[in-house]
């Protein structure tokens, strides 16, 4: 069949193999800098004595470690090798390849499962990332619309105000002045901490209250534009005429066709929302993914430095990929080919 | 018997297998025959640490064990309160060394531990949480009758003869920041806790006198402080091989005193530790056999004795110094060139620059130029260990509470460039280094006491160090906290802390007291914001209405 008469179906299949084959590529490039610059900064020795801690550590003992962990071989060329072995024989090779089988291997710290690692972690840090996501979602085109709706209007000027001021302030002022007012000051929630099953709704609430609201400004203000731009369109002037609530129109046909540019921000932050926050978990104490690799960096655990990038970079091309596919949902006129 | 077989396993990598390997009879060849066994074991196969003999273990029976040492070594016994040489049953071990316990799952030793202590590890989550229970196996021990002087006064012999431990959970929780951390612990979520730079001056003030006092309104809690010098000595080390800050020339040695005189640590305890320190005297920090407080214990170098307490001598008589050593107003005799020291370290974020300029600022009291390098932790530790660094800080937490862990890192052959020990200074004398084989494997006693007075004083005289501080430890305990004492060599204190859970429990409630009516305020307050949009939707709507029905 000529592809001109291909089903819809088929050509996003074709576009999707395509996006796959393409990520490897990426992957690589991504896994050849995370190593570069990973032993740009530290060597194998620096590693093992980091992990053998600073007491007596000698010099067959950090061969030792070296040798058990393959570290011990060159870093991109082995010359002493032969034929292919010269590529296959080295760190790169051996410690990259496996990890396209999502094989990440154990920490060079602890000698703990990455895997597992990953897999319990990613839950505390996913609890708090979705409710975020989609509630802030949610809070923030709802405000963008009002303001819209209100557009030219004092409600209008005063909400762009308070966004800028919002946008303005740090990150961190929000969860420290979250923590005091509402946990010291007034004890509503726990100030920190982490629960299992329904006791984890106690310690959740507060961070998420204070995700959406540190949000709050730079989004509903980006999307205050993207519906200003779409409120004079002539689709919206027939709405109107045709007898429609604001509200309808709004909710119905500016936000329908406001989508692309907020699924293009969006979609590709659906994957990522496994990976936490390293701030929010940090000073909430979520046991998540976000402290992880900053604890492997500080630890000069490659092992789970490249893995976290690794896994970065795939969630993120899957972000991208649904990206893609989230569009041709949103506009029928959108064709994957 | 088992555990130090298992010091020789090769896949655990112990720290200590060298040093134990040159006292315990027969222990380096164990090694090296487990290296030999493991080699020829196929993949994931067992090997029996029990197969090959070790002359130096023996078990004599049920409750009775006896090790053999080469030469004699009176600081093994601290070694046998380690960690290290915690039992570990051979089941245990071989249970873990089965294929398939770490791939996906995580099954080790080190994070399910298996012993015989007063608790037991029943949660094991280090990112979140650990939580200790009472262990129903543990054979029990009575809290002590007997205490050291001024125990009693302390009410810390109320418990004398009760069973132990007192306490049938204890939850550790992880906090990363230190802001949450304080608060909960303020609103009575945690029992201990220690003071930051950042909530000092809530906590803490100074009286008139000097002592040490809590602030009013911690008062109020019934928050108690227990204060404890660590310890631990932080220094400024000279690197002695170092052509202008080493070797034990007259010119050198008069520079390094010259330097340690104008380096206030005194200053540097009150500005960057919230004057939670000592400074030092000599490496020996207090509560080590070996110390001497007051005046005979005083550095006679870089101090006088003044109204009953040692006090730094004054910046003239360090420049008087490092004019005897040939460098007059800082500038070298011969040439009349500025004199510069280099100086290595990790001074990384705000606080390492203020120490930084602090330091350009001790060193230009005397005139003398000082260059701070900073790079990261692992440059700076090839750097020392290459022996390329000229100045640098470090410090040293005792292992075991005895003088020969501090005089050690003075030996000549465990010199840090030389022979990769831990004499980071690489300072080599060879009375000293006799001295100290004597007293390594010496008992505590007057002889003793008198040969590490010589050993320190030589250490003076030759400062290879800037005897910096001794770092002071506060620790804050709420009022239901009982039978807490500062013990920094021992990690297994906790059995003979209690808790009065009843008093807790009031006095959280007391102080947490949900305030909903401010929430129910602010919400009120954003439904009157709704309004005039609601009433101007509302508006806009009815003008709409209008004009389409036109």
């Amino acid at each position: 069949m000529p592809e001109a008469n291909w089903p819809p179906y088929r050509h996003m299949i074709n576009y999707l193999i395509r996006r796959v084959l393409y990520a490897i590529p990426i992957l690589l490039g991504v896994n050849v800098i995370t190593f570069g610059l990973f032993f740009f900064v530290n060597t194998p020795d620096d590693m093992a004595r980091m992990q053998l801690g600073q007491k007596r550590v000698t010099e067959e003992s950090v061969r030792k470690w070296k040798e058990e962990r393959g570290y011990d071989r060159p870093l991109f060329v082995n010359s002493t090798a032969q034929g292919i072995g010269k590529v296959t024989d080295t760190i790169f090779f051996t410690k990259s390849v496996k990890m396209f089988a999502f094989d990440f291997g154990r920490a060079e710290a602890d000698g703990r499962d990455i895997g597992h690692e990953i897999r319990s972690r990613m839950w505390p840090s996913f609890a708090i990332a979705l409710p975020v996501f989609v509630v802030g979602m949610l809070t923030y085109i709802t405000l963008a619309l009002l303001m819209a709706f209100f557009r030219g209007g004092y409600i209008d000027f005063a909400g762009v105000i308070l966004c800028v001021v919002a946008m303005s302030i740090s990150g961190l002022f929000y969860i420290i002045g979250g923590q005091y007012l509402i946990s010291k000051l007034w004890n509503l929630v726990p100030i920190s901490g982490y629960g299992e099953g329904l006791t984890a709704w106690k310690f959740l609430v507060l961070p998420v209250v204070i995700g959406i609201i540190a949000g709050v400004g730079a989004s509903a203000r980006w999307y205050r534009t993207i519906f200003l731009e779409e409120i004079n369109r002539d689709y919206v002037r027939t709405a109107r005429a045709k007898g429609l609530s604001e509200l309808r129109v709004l909710f119905k046909h500016v936000l329908h066709n406001a989508m692309i540019p907020i699924l293009t921000g969006a979609v590709v932050a659906i994957p990522l929302l496994f990976l936490g926050s390293l701030i929010t978990e940090s000073f909430f104490a979520i046991p998540g993914l976000g402290s992880y690799t900053i604890d492997a960096i500080n630890n000069q655990d490659f092992a789970v430095v490249r893995a976290m990038v690794f896994l970065g970079s795939v969630l993120y091309i899957i972000g991208l990929i649904l990206t893609d596919i989230s569009y041709t949902i949103a506009d029928p006129r959108v064709r994957l080919q | 018997m088992f555990q130090i077989r298992r010091l020789a396993h090769p896949g655990l990598h112990s720290p200590i297998f060298g040093l134990m390997g040159e006292y315990i009879v027969g222990l380096k060849e164990f090694g090296q025959q487990m290296q030999e066994a493991a080699k020829h074991l196929p993949a994931g196969t067992y090997l029996d640490l029990k197969k090959f003999p070790l002359e130096g273990a023996r078990t004599l029976d049920r409750y009775t064990y006896r090790i053999k040492l080469r030469g004699k070594y009176p600081q093994f016994v601290y070694w046998l309160a380690m960690p290290f040489f915690a039992p570990v049953p051979e089941e245990a071990h071989r249970f873990y060394s089965q294929s398939g316990m770490t791939e996906g799952k995580n099954l080790t030793l080190d994070w399910y531990p298996v012993g015989t202590g007063p608790y037991m590890l029943t949660v094991n989550d280090p990112n979140r949480m650990m939580v200790m229970e009472r262990n129903p196996n543990f054979a029990g021990e009575p809290y002590p009758v007997d205490g050291e002087t001024g125990d009693a006064e302390a009410g810390l012999l109320g418990d004398a003869g009760k069973p132990m431990p007192f306490i049938d959970k204890v939850i550790f929780s992880l906090e990363k920041e230190s802001i949450p951390y304080w608060n909960k612990f303020l609103q009575g979520y945690y029992d201990f806790s220690g003071i930051s730079s950042d909530t000092f001056d809530q906590v803490v003030q100074f009286t008139g006198a000097g002592d040490i006092a809590l602030t009013e309104d911690i008062q109020k809690r019934g928050i108690a402080l227990q204060t404890s010098v660590a310890t631990s000595t932080m220094y400024m080390g000279f690197n002695m091989l170092d052509p202008v800050v080493g070797g034990r020339s007259e010119r050198a040695r008069k520079l390094r005193h010259a330097i340690s005189v104008a380096l206030d640590f005194e200053e540097m305890i009150s500005i960057f530790r919230n004057g939670r320190g000592v400074a030092a005297q000599g490496p020996i920090p207090p509560g080590i056999f070996g110390y001497r407080d007051g005046r005979e214990g005083m550095n006679s170098y870089v101090y006088d004795w003044v109204d009953g307490r040692p006090k730094r001598k004054p910046v003239a008589y360090a420049q008087q110094l490092l004019a005897e050593a040939g460098y007059p107003n800082g500038r070298e005799a011969s040439s009349g060139k500025p004199l510069v020291i280099y100086f290595d370290g990790t001074m990384v974020g705000a606080e390492g620059k203020s120490r930084a300029d602090w330091l350009v600022k001790q060193f230009a009291k005397i005139n003398l130029q000082l260059v701070v390098r900073s790079t990261d932790f692992n440059r700076f530790q090839e750097k020392v260990r290459k022996g390329t660094a000229q100045l640098f800080f470090f410090g040293w937490n005792a292992d075991y509470p005895d003088p020969e862990n501090f005089l050690f890192m003075f030996h000549g052959p465990q010199s840090r460039a030389l022979k990769n020990g831990e004499n980071a200074a690489n300072y080599t004398n060879a009375e000293y280094d006799r001295l100290f084989e004597r007293v390594r494997a010496m008992d505590n006693g007057r002889e003793r006491q008198a040969l590490i007075d010589r050993m320190i004083e030589i250490l003076r005289f030759d400062a290879p160090w800037a005897w910096g501080l001794h770092p002071q430890d506060f620790t804050l305990a709420h009022a239901w906290v009982f039978n807490r004492k500062p013990n920094k060599m021992a990690n297994n204190n906790l059995k003979y802390q209690r808790i009065d859970a009843h008093l807790r429990e009031a006095m959280r409630a007391q102080w947490n007291s949900p305030v909903i009516w401010l929430l129910l305020a602010a919400l009120a307050a954003l439904v009157l914001a709704l309004i005039p949009a609601v009433l101007s939707y509302r508006r806009r709507e009815r003008a709409g209405g209008k004009l389409a029905a036109l």
